[in-house]
């Protein structure tokens, strides 16, 4: 009798052999069963990627340091079709600012990343240098607390490695970073619908049944 | 809103503060701008995705290619250099190049969390990128392991001088899967997120990133491998139970001698991971045999019945550290018992949001219950395998020749050339041990 590749057995072995094959194609629909119940509710064919949705952060900091990337694939990004270009920009001055000169010392972001560069009297432009930004959110809660919040903090997808479970994610406070079909990978703020009511539930699998 | 506790501190800024925050209902605080200078405002485009819909399905189609090559060389080929080589392109290219996930040990937490919820979205390239190891396992054994699995491949390159462990040992260890396995699907389904991926030891070593915890890990347990082989892939790995399942039903299998044996026991200590089973002695003793196997039998649904409790009680206890809106209720009852509110990010976002504060009890309770209940079928469950692993131990095989055990061999091909018949069918060796 041999046991090797082919498994053509004896005739001993003929009626195990007949449980095997039944099982092996049992297990086979099962796992195909699986994976197809698993994906009927599919909202996208072709994956997910993860995003901030800026309706919900509250600039926590996590997101600098919870990303599994160093420095943190989340970036400041900007708006500028929501911005005021305001002279006296929240998210570029240190509310304790002496001065409101383009001193560091003045500057909200600690590693300096925001430019600032004048347009017309009184208007400014507002720009973030990518590679300096942390994600650390600073100038994101000023602009946002008291300015017309056009900086935002977002997952920057050439960053980020699309985790299974984004690391963030599951240290965000208010259950702000969202999975969404890749297709929709680039909403920007404007594009986000408003906060839901319970922003702080972690959501249960039959919360939204 | 969380915003408004933030309070500037007296300088330059404050009265225009002042100014902006009572301005605080409109949409824009700061109309946008009228320019008179022509300026052009930019628009921000963000980075486009280092995935795309072309790379996912490319990565499936790499997949199921891998998974085809692998089959053919172990089963067909008999190559055991092939499969190396197989296993420094998955290394680079699921490992390096794409940074180690998704992969199908933690697809399983996409797939159990889209069963219990429907709303969750599994996209299609997951719910293959999961079946499509276990369609190959079920015709062909473990080749996914043998040369594919990101996870498997780094730790295959390092085994050096693996050291035979004790069977009792192999046994014990060996119920750390299942219990991986277990316990990731119900923390999971309990809505615990994703445990098998928060403790993938390698991914982290691919990214050249990650927590320092992570890292040491995958470090050691590569250190470990070098003399006890592919430590994760026999003793934690969860998508390996579902594999092992597959390849004891697989219509096909790697054999250790590519026609048949001849018993000359060359083989029996090739196998790094202890997987090569030799012929057995029959039973001496009949009717003792078959009283181990009745009270086996007979201790099976105690054994059951108490892993059940067991996973129950510790998935109670360790309600707090795993699930978000335990921890919560609990941070929440200490901050009212001290009176001091807010002391951390999520309990000021819980307050702040509105929610009754009986809605948090609420949760806490309801995501407890789903725990327990997770806990005692999980705990059900190892227990069912275990008790299912005795009773085969007890029973009497009636295996004639050296073979692997299709539950356990990696079909890594290793074994191949430790067998006389290899170098026949390679023609390299002739005379008796060629010809018998
Ligand atoms: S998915 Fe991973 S890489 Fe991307 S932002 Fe989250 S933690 Fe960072
Ligand atoms: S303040 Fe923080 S988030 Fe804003 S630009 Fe600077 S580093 Fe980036
Ligand atoms: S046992 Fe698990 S980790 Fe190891 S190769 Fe197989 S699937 Fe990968
Ligand atoms: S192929 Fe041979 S050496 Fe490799 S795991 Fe299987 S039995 Fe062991």
């Amino acid at each position: 009798m041999m046991t090797t590749n082919s498994s053509s057995a004896g005739s001993s072995n003929g009626r195990r052999e007949f449980l095997r094959r039944g099982a092996a194609a049992a297990a086979g629909a099962v796992v195909a069963g699986l994976a197809g119940v698993a994906a009927r509710g599919a909202v996208s064919r072709d994956g997910m990627v993860w995003q901030i949705n800026p309706a919900r952060c509250v600039q926590c900091g996590r997101c600098m340091t919870h990303c599994v990337l160093t420095p943190s694939a989340v970036k400041c990004v900007h708006t500028y079709a929501m911005c005021g270009y305001c002279r006296f920009c929240f998210g570029y001055f240190d509310p304790g600012a002496p001065e409101l000169t383009t001193a560091a010392e003045n500057q909200m972001c600690p590693t300096g990343a925001i430019r600032r560069r004048f347009i017309e009297p009184p208007y400014y432009e507002y720009s973030i240098l990518e590679d300096l930004c942390t994600g650390c959110g600073k100038c994101v809660k000023g602009c946002n607390t008291f300015g017309n919040g056009s900086l935002q903090l977002q997952i920057l997808h050439d960053r980020c490695v699309q985790c299974n479970e984004c690391a963030i994610a599951r240290r965000c406070p208010a259950q702000a970073i969202e999975r969404v079909p890749l297709a929709k990978w680039n909403r920007m703020k404007s594009e986000f619908g408003a906060v839901p009511a319970a922003v702080w539930q972690h959501r249960e699998p039959d919360a939204n049944a | 809103m969380l915003e408004r506790r933030v309070v500037p501190r007296a300088g330059a800024l404050a009265l225009i503060v002042a100014a902006a925050v009572s301005a605080d209902a409109a949409e824009q605080r700061f109309p946008k701008p009228d320019f008179k200078s022509g300026y052009v405002q930019p628009v921000y485009h963000p980075p486009t995705p280092a995935r795309s819909a072309v790379r996912e399905w490319a990565d499936v189609a790499v997949l199921a290619a891998a998974l085809g090559a692998a089959a053919w060389l172990a089963l067909r080929a008999r190559s055991r250099r092939g499969l190396w080589a197989l296993s420094v392109a998955s290394l680079v290219w699921f490992g390096l190049v794409r940074k180690g996930c998704i992969c199908p040990v933690g697809s399983i937490h996409n797939v159990a969390l889209a069963l219990v919820d429907p709303v969750y979205g599994l996209p299609l390239v997951t719910a293959l990128i999961f079946a499509l190891p276990l369609v190959a396992a079920l015709l062909w054994g473990r080749v996914f392991c043998a040369a594919v699995c990101p996870l498997g491949v780094i730790q295959d390159l390092v085994v050096w001088r693996p050291v035979r462990l004790p069977t009792a040992l192999n046994r014990a260890l060996g119920m750390l899967g299942p219990t991986v396995l277990a316990f990731g699907i119900a923390l999971t389904a309990a809505g615990a997120g994703f445990w098998i991926c928060r403790y993938d030891p390698f991914v982290g070593l691919y990214r050249r990133s990650g927590p320092a915890g992570m890292i040491a890990t995958g470090i050691g347990l590569l250190l470990i491998g070098v003399v006890v082989a592919r430590p994760y892939c026999r003793f934690f790995c969860p998508y390996g139970v579902l594999l092992s399942w597959g390849s004891r039903l697989s219509r096909r299998h790697l054999g250790i001698t590519p026609d048949e044996c001849i018993q000359c026991r060359l083989c029996e200590r090739s196998c790094p991971f202890d997987a090569i089973r030799g012929p057995e002695p029959p039973h001496v003793d009949r009717s003792a045999a078959r009283r181990a196997l009745v009270r086996a039998l007979w201790a099976a649904p105690l054994f059951v019945a108490g892993a059940a409790w067991a996973g129950r009680a510790a998935l109670d206890a360790l309600a707090p550290v795993v699930h978000p809106a335990v921890a919560l209720e609990r941070e929440l009852r200490a901050e009212d018992a001290a009176g001091t509110p807010d002391l951390t990010w999520e309990t000021r976002v819980f307050r702040l949001s509105g929610e009754p504060r009986e809605s948090a009890a609420a949760a806490a309770a309801a995501a407890r219950h789903r725990l327990r209940l997770a806990g005692l079928w999980a705990g059900a469950f190892v227990g069912f395998v275990g008790a299912g692993r005795i009773v085969a131990s007890v029973r009497r095989s009636d295996r004639r020749e050296w073979v692997p055990d299709r539950g356990e061999c990696l079909s890594c091909g290793r074994c191949f050339a430790h067998c006389p018949r290899e170098y026949v069918r390679l023609g390299r060796l002739d005379g008796p041990m060629g010809n018998p």
